[in-house]
């Protein structure tokens, strides 16, 4: 403190200019509470001078009432903020604390270590640089140790610290701390850190974490805060393909038309050729347009705005790239997911999805397998539940422009939003793209499927009607293929109520029998398809979402949606099954029209009015449909 | 915050040069900022920029002058205008508006002035429920804002550290910090139903160091109370509250003195306390924030009620 006050004011002067060129290490710690994790924290703000007096009092007071050391100040209240964490001692969200050095300024993400608390880890981790994961020295390699290296390789940190924290309970011995760091480098080989540093430490004894411990004359590594200062962590962000996505256009005026948003790798200079991943446009930088002037260079990490010399149409979403290294474009892809929320991941379902700077919505086809956080073993799964992670294939609505993850965290990760609860529902890292094509035809067959339709006079598709309970889908079906049989052509009929006696009966009617339902029959539907069949599909299917997973299995053209609609009012007075007043009575839950919605569909191929023409006429507009799109030849 | 080991000052020959390219931690911090700033005004329909006139407002309303530029930040500013307030914020508040040519809207809750409501005669607590964030709750409603920045940092105080930088808030302006949805990456989830909203905290990572040498950096306006000057004040408790009109009831025997004090934080002006400071300039006022040992929220008379005070008054809307 000195040393600051005898600074006169041109030497402080000088001394801030040093501070202002510090760079910044963001990094997590993980641990549970035992491991002494929040103490760690505690002693770095402490060894660091971070703490004020009046905070120092209130945590003296803190720790006659709630402290678990004695007389000691107890650290761990010192971080632990919530009321129900100082009461419980435990630390249950994401918590950033702020230190700094003469070199470096940090970021702390202090984060929970329970299994029930995976997703906490994750939030932490992804805005970080590095781990410094906490053993207990008296207890070695856990569970949680596993765990807590997987997901922070999951979230693709480089840089790990192994703190072999308590030394001191355990003799300061160099045997026990060996065999830990033997055992860690073993398990965690595969995980691809670039920087391990193992360190022996006392966080309550502050030994090796600010300055060396010296009981550990043994260790010849760095202190805790050595290496935090001094580690490598640049990730070469620079030298990567340029990516911008763009947040915002700027329109001041007519002669002005600026993109706004964050570099996410690579550099840009004014002349430089870029391209718009999606649409594939090109155009050169006029400017780097910043509040301080128009700047020569930007680089990743920077927040700017850029003019273009040509007129391209460019919104929010898009990304702007290098020309001659772009990301892949696609609406479909392979990623790994962190389920982060009570009610379960349901494959089908549509979420809005957060990539970049774009949200679209989309849908889990396919969980591959899901992978146990603890022993890494992959597992076969129908579902997710929270904190679980899962290897799986999304699909949506449209397509956009992303990297893989290793390559582009900012352009390789996404978030998934629940579209009723707007809850963020899980977190992905995408792995790679996957097209349509390579996705469907997974076996190159001789005799295909067009030599088998075409083989009967026809080309194969699903008729998939939807409508009402009641509203007369089965009956128009019936029709339709009378008529097609009696034109010599070869077609099936799922009905929902047929298909739930046989192949369906162990499926009930809660929100994951449902979609699996659905997704049996569009499978179903799919295997006639590939028979050459024309496969009529009768189906309440009240779900936008249960209609776009069939329609997304078959390839274009292979889907004609055809909505039978039928008012409520007239389905209900019809009641051929009796269902309307058994729901009505309250009898019968979920019922589509009562007590469930009918999401009515936005484009379907074709739209019947079943109060203006009879079922007969409506049969004929099918099969015309039918004719003059060339299904029947 | 302090955040200089200052034991150790005779080591920074040693500090390595930082290649051009690199970018420094206020620039990360700063670039940061702009990008959250820009994802509200993009996915936000209605937002508003709560602007206090302190330092940190400052700071935040010169990123959204940058985050736009050359455009005007697409949003207007919202005061809450206690009417306790010292009379060189105001005037700085309405030059700032005026010279930045931007939107400003004061709300003051009329109800709680017309039943007298002061800081003296209903103690702080009630008053800053009153005036402050019923006011502020009011205001939000009235106008119908989905989003509304604050400037409000995680260094400074244990609550605050573990909010989001998107923080929901439920139709009644609720906090639930129990219940926060997780933020990942620069992914922030700006998805709410009619009536709920969001506080957005673009200085979440900014410690009081970084925003004073921001301010040093980017020569950026703030009011002159933070600077040293001779004001009267009277003491109370320990503490020197500025006579800043004749509002306030003098005891007797109380006599108002001049003293060469400033301010570290400012509010309303019988809540807020005076350093005595020979402090005029940045450089000067930086080392003594460097140098002094009590934290800055401690010159605020509303946190020292018990050390979980923040908690439960951010859970009922306050900023």
């Amino acid at each position: 403190m000195d040393a600051l006050a005898t600074l006169d004011v041109e030497a402080f002067t000088d001394y801030l200019a040093r501070h202002e060129r510090k760079s910044l290490l963001r990094f997590l710690t993980c641990g549970s509470v035992d491991d002494g994790k929040s103490t760690l924290i505690g002693r770095l703000l402490y060894d660091t001078k971070l703490l004020f007096e009046d905070q120092l009092k209130s945590l003296e007071r803190d720790s006659r009432k709630h402290g678990t050391v004695g007389e000691d100040i107890d650290f761990a209240l010192l971080v632990d903020g919530l009321e129900a964490e100082r009461e419980q001692g435990i630390t249950i969200d994401v918590a950033y604390r702020f230190f700094a050095t003469d070199r470096r300024k940090f970021i702390v993400a202090d984060t929970p270590g329970h299994e029930q608390y995976t997703r906490n880890m994750a939030t932490g981790a992804s805005s970080s640089d590095l781990a410094v994961i906490l053993v207990d020295a008296r207890h070695g390699i856990l569970t949680q140790t596993r765990r807590h290296s997987f997901i922070v390789s999951l979230l693709g940190i480089r840089h790990v610290v192994l703190a072999v924290n308590k030394i001191d309970l355990v003799d300061y011995s160099r045997e026990v701390f060996d065999r830990i760091v033997a055992e860690y480098r073993e398990f965690a080989a595969g995980f691809g850190f670039t920087t391990f540093q193992p360190i022996p430490l006392s966080a309550r004894f502050g030994d090796n974490v600010l300055d060396r411990g010296p009981k550990l004359g043994w260790y010849e590594g760095p202190t805790l805060v050595e290496h935090l200062e001094t580690v490598n962590v640049e990730d070469d962000l620079l030298g990567r393909p340029f990516r911008l996505p763009v947040q915002w256009v700027n329109r001041p005026n007519l002669d002005f038309r600026g993109f706004a948003g964050t570099i996410a790798t690579g550099r840009i200079r004014p002349g430089d050729r870029i391209a718009v991943a999606k649409s594939g446009r090109t155009s050169t930088v006029r400017a780097i347009v910043t509040y301080d002037g128009d700047k020569d260079e930007a680089v990743a990490g920077e927040a700017v705005t850029l003019t273009l010399n040509d007129e391209i149409d460019i919104s929010r979403g898009d990304v702007l790239t290098s020309a001659e290294s772009r990301p892949e474009v696609s609406d479909q892809f392979a990623a790994h997911l962190i389920w982060m929320s009570d009610d379960q991941l349901l494959p089908g379902r549509q979420y809005s999805i957060k990539l970049g700077t774009k949200t679209v919505s989309g849908q889990v086809t396919e969980i591959k397998h899901k992978i146990d956080v603890n022993s890494f073993q992959k597992l076969a799964a129908k579902t997710l539940s929270l904190n679980e992670v899962a290897q799986v294939n999304v699909a949506l609505s449209e397509p956009i422009a992303f990297d893989a993850y290793a390559d582009n965290k900012d352009t390789g990760a996404f978030i998934v939003i629940d579209r009723l609860s707007n809850l963020t529902v899980g977190a992905g890292m995408v792995d790679f793209g996957l097209r349509r094509a390579s996705n469907i035809h997974w076996q190159a067959l001789d005799v295909t499927k067009e030599s088998r339709a075409s083989m009967k006079g026809q080309k194969a598709a699903i008729v998939w009607f939807t409508g009402l309970s009641g509203s007369g889908k089965s009956t128009i079906a019936n029709l339709v293929e009378k008529k097609l049989h009696s034109l010599g052509r070869h077609t099936y009929i799922l009905d929902g109520d047929n298909v739930r006696h046989g192949l369906n009966k162990d499926l009930g009617f809660t929100d994951a029998d449902r979609v699996e339902n659905i997704r049996r029959v569009a499978e179903t539907a799919k295997l006639f398809v590939d028979a050459g069949l024309i496969v009529l599909v009768s189906f309440i299917s009240p779900f936008r979402s249960e209609r776009r997973l069939a329609r997304d299995l078959v390839g274009e053209g292979e889907f004609i949606e055809v909505f039978v609609d039928t008012p409520l009012e007239v389905a209900e007075s019809r009641d051929p099954k009796g269902l309307y007043k058994k729901a009505r009575e309250g009898k019968i839950a979920n019922f589509t029209g009562i007590s469930s919605p009918y999401e009515v569909p936005e484009n379907p191929e074709i739209r019947l009015d079943t109060t203006s023409a009879s079922a007969e006429e409506m049969a004929e507009r099918i099969v015309a449909y039918l004719d003059s799109n060339d299904y029947v030849i | 915050m302090s955040p200089l080991s200052l034991g150790t000052l005779g080591r920074h020959a040693k500090v390595t040069a930082l290649s051009s390219d690199r970018l420094t931690h206020l620039r990360r911090l700063e670039a940061e900022s702009i990008h959250i700033i820009r994802e509200v005004a993009a996915e936000f329909r209605n937002p508003v920029m709560l602007y206090s006139i302190g330092k940190d407002s400052s700071v935040m309303l010169h990123l959204a002058m940058k985050a736009f530029y050359p455009s005007k930040p697409p949003f207007p500013l919202l005061h809450v205008d206690t009417t306790w307030k010292f009379r060189e914020m105001i005037r700085f508040r309405d030059e700032t508006a005026r010279r930045l040519g931007l939107d400003l809207i004061v709300h003051t809750n009329q109800e709680g002035v017309a039943q007298g409501i002061t800081p003296f005669t209903h103690g702080s607590s009630a008053y800053t429920n009153v005036m402050k964030t019923d006011a502020l709750k009011a205001a939000l409603t009235k106008y119908g804002f989905d989003a509304a920045f604050g400037g409000a940092r995680r260094d400074e105080e244990k609550s605050r550290a573990k909010e989001r930088i998107f923080s929901f808030r439920t139709e009644t302006h609720a906090w639930d910090p129990k219940n926060q949805r997780p933020e990942l990456w620069r992914l922030y989830n700006a998805r709410v139903k009619p009536g709920e909203s969001i506080r957005v905290f673009p200085l979440s990572n900014w410690t009081e160091l970084d925003i004073w040498q921001y301010i040093l950096a980017e020569d950026i306006p703030i009011v002159p109370l933070y600077f040293a000057d001779y004001r009267p004040v009277v003491e109370r408790d320990g503490m020197l509250i500025m006579v800043d009109d004749d509002r306030i009831p003098l005891k007797p025997g109380e006599t108002p003195e001049q003293k060469l004090i400033r301010f570290r934080t400012l509010g309303c002006y019988p809540l807020t306390a005076a350093v005595e400071s020979p402090a005029t300039t940045l450089p000067e006022i930086v080392r003594e924030m460097l140098l002094a040992r009590t934290s800055e929220r401690a010159g605020r008379l509303i946190d020292h009620d018990d050390s979980a005070s923040m908690e439960k008054k951010k859970r009922e809307g306050y900023f």
